[in-house]
């Protein structure tokens, strides 16, 4: 099989659906760089997305490997948003809204009609574009749902609380004030604040939809520190429009265009040599 | 003439009829306000607090009406409250673009503008008839189908301020639905709907019609639920038509404890939804 940057190239070529990635398939590829081979969190195999009628996404083949940062990025439109949104099926709030292939978290497929969705959001947290505080003290805008799956003593809680204000780097912003409610922070505070929210429930993978672009650059650069320190101990997947950012944090990066992943490799390698001319030209700003 | 001049002159004459028409519609307000205050306090002491309505030619106080009031009120809160929030809930959260839902939000619109009287008709053929007798739990629920109504409107619109937004982000937290409207819509909307149901106490601590044909009224003190009771509406409706001066005077307190009572909710309710508007 081959390596995993090589299967939208082939289904593009005309294949109907390309080989599968698999867990092993991006082992050649770092192993030539020295590394140990990553391991595989999530596997979309042959996903397609329909919002209604309109098909959104098209046979999306793509991996995010453990503890790394994979960034999509393309044109508004494109659908980056929506495979996020399929990811913790999101997309089931909405009846009219579909998905049909596979969608692999650590063994299991989790478009399968049994999967509790609840349970699974539990392990795939996301963060919105826009900051979205609960109204509640700050403390319990983090506890909140962590109360709900777990039965913890209060210290224990307590602990949690600061672990996650902690990882989401806003712990000493706020240690002093617990109590005050969440939407008395400044925007980027909130927006730290919702990622230790999904931080709490100590999910195994993260979804950053467009995190940092309702915020000043002095919090985006906050944001970026924090998503380099979660990747530790998170899967974290990111939808950004700002091509410098997904330079900056990701460890892979897919481009997509027109609900198609045209290219998807190392950051390094789609920054610096993609293969694709159509990535070529959204990089360097021809188009979209 | 200029045609700046023609402007200035028309715009003079546009402002001076708005300035009439305010002072026209404030000065009967202020007039009503200042002969109830005057002719209200005139009367006031404590024995109004303490002392039952009395026979013709003695005095005496406005307890019973007020307790009698006050129960029936609370009861119909009671009752129309949660059924509203409920029904406003689904409308809002569960059925928002079902057809069942635009039936309710239509039935429901006429109910709100339905006329009182046409209410308290209903409750007695469906409550005192069948039950032979007037009584206040009759009147309590003559009240709460008018609660009903003003509760599940604004329940509805103050969940629909809620931002989509909110609820998602908690859904993505593996949150259930019924989380996160009960422990994140209702905390977001709650200024909202608390000001809904102190808009339907002022409203139905007013009402008379209702009350009329429901629980009748009462001379005396009276906790029977299941007998007639006093209030103040029916205690004025009846004083102030009546040729006693001791009477009439007992009629124009009412009214200020009530039109008082009304003042404060609605200060209250004002107060609160500028504090905490659902964002």
């Amino acid at each position: 099989m081959n390596a995993l940057s090589s299967a939208p190239r082939q289904r593009e070529n005309g294949a109907a659906a390309g080989p599968l990635p698999d867990a092993a398939a991006p082992a050649a590829k770092q192993r030539a760089s020295g590394a140990l081979p990553p391991k595989v969190k999530i596997l979309v195999r042959n996903l397609s997305f329909y919002y209604g009628e309109t098909l959104a996404l098209k046979n999306i083949n793509v991996a995010l490997y453990a503890n790394k940062v994979t960034a999509f990025i393309g044109p508004s439109g494109c659908g980056k948003s929506t495979l996020l949104r399929v990811l913790n099926r999101m997309y089931d709030l909405y009846p009219n809204q579909r998905a049909e292939g596979e969608v692999i978290l650590e063994g299991e497929n989790i478009l399968r009609s049994g999967q509790d969705v609840n349970l699974l959001r539990a392990r795939v947290g996301m963060v919105f574009q826009k900051p979205t505080p609960f109204p509640m003290s700050i403390r319990d805008n983090v506890a909140f749902a962590v109360g709900l799956y777990e039965k913890l003593p209060k210290a224990v809680l307590a602990e949690r609380v600061e672990e996650a204000l902690v990882q989401a780097a806003l712990w000493d912003e706020v240690k002093e004030k617990l109590g005050a409610p969440g939407l008395s922070l400044s925007g980027g505070q909130q927006q730290r604040l919702c990622i230790a929210r999904a931080v709490a429930l100590r999910p195994d993978v993260i979804l950053l939809d467009e995190p940092c672009s309702a915020l000043d650059p002095i919090s985006t650069a906050k944001i970026e520190e924090t998503i380099d320190e979660l990747k530790e101990n998170y899967t974290i997947a990111i939808v950004t429009h700002n091509m410098q950012q997904a330079a900056r944090v990701s460890d892979h990066t897919a481009f997509m265009y027109l609900g198609e992943i045209v290219e998807f490799g190392a950051t390094t390698q789609i920054f610096t040599a993609p293969e694709k001319e159509r990535t070529q030209n959204y990089i360097t700003g021809r188009f979209g | 003439m200029s045609l700046y001049g023609r402007r200035r002159r028309r715009a003079q004459l546009y402002f001076g009829l708005c300035y009439l028409s305010v002072a026209i519609g404030l000065g009967w307000l202020a007039l009503i306000l200042g002969t109830l205050i005057f002719e209200g306090s005139r009367n006031l002491s404590a024995s109004i607090f303490t002392q039952m309505t009395p026979p013709p030619g003695s005095g005496g106080g406005l307890l019973n009406a007020v307790a009698g009031s006050a129960i029936m009120t609370t009861l119909g809160m009671a009752i129309g409250t949660p059924l509203g929030l409920l029904a406003g809930t689904y409308l809002a959260e569960y059925g928002q673009h079902s057809k069942l839902s635009s039936v309710i939000r239509f039935i429901n619109d006429i109910l709100l503008s339905a006329p009182s009287i046409v209410v308290g008709l209903f409750i007695y053929e469906v409550i005192v008839v069948r039950m032979g007798h007037f009584s206040a739990i009759a009147g309590a629920a003559a009240l709460a189908v008018i609660v009903i109504p003003i509760v599940v409107r604004t329940t509805e619109d103050m969940l629909l301020l809620v931002p989509g937004s909110l609820r998602e982000a908690a859904s993505a937290l593996g949150l259930p639905r019924v989380t996160i409207i009960r422990k994140i819509a209702y905390r977001a909307a709650r200024a909202g709907l608390i000001t809904g149901a102190l808009l339907a106490v002022a409203r139905i601590s007013g009402e008379t019609a209702p009350l009329l044909f429901t629980v009748l009224n009462n001379q005396f003190f009276s906790i029977n639920l299941n007998g007639p009771m006093a209030s103040l509406p029916a205690v004025i409706f009846q004083f102030a038509l009546s040729p006693y001066k001791e009477w009439q005077q007992l009629a124009w307190t009412g009214a200020l404890i009530i039109t008082a009572a009304v003042l404060a909710l609605s200060i209250a309710a004002r107060a609160l939804h500028g504090k905490g508007q659902p964002r």
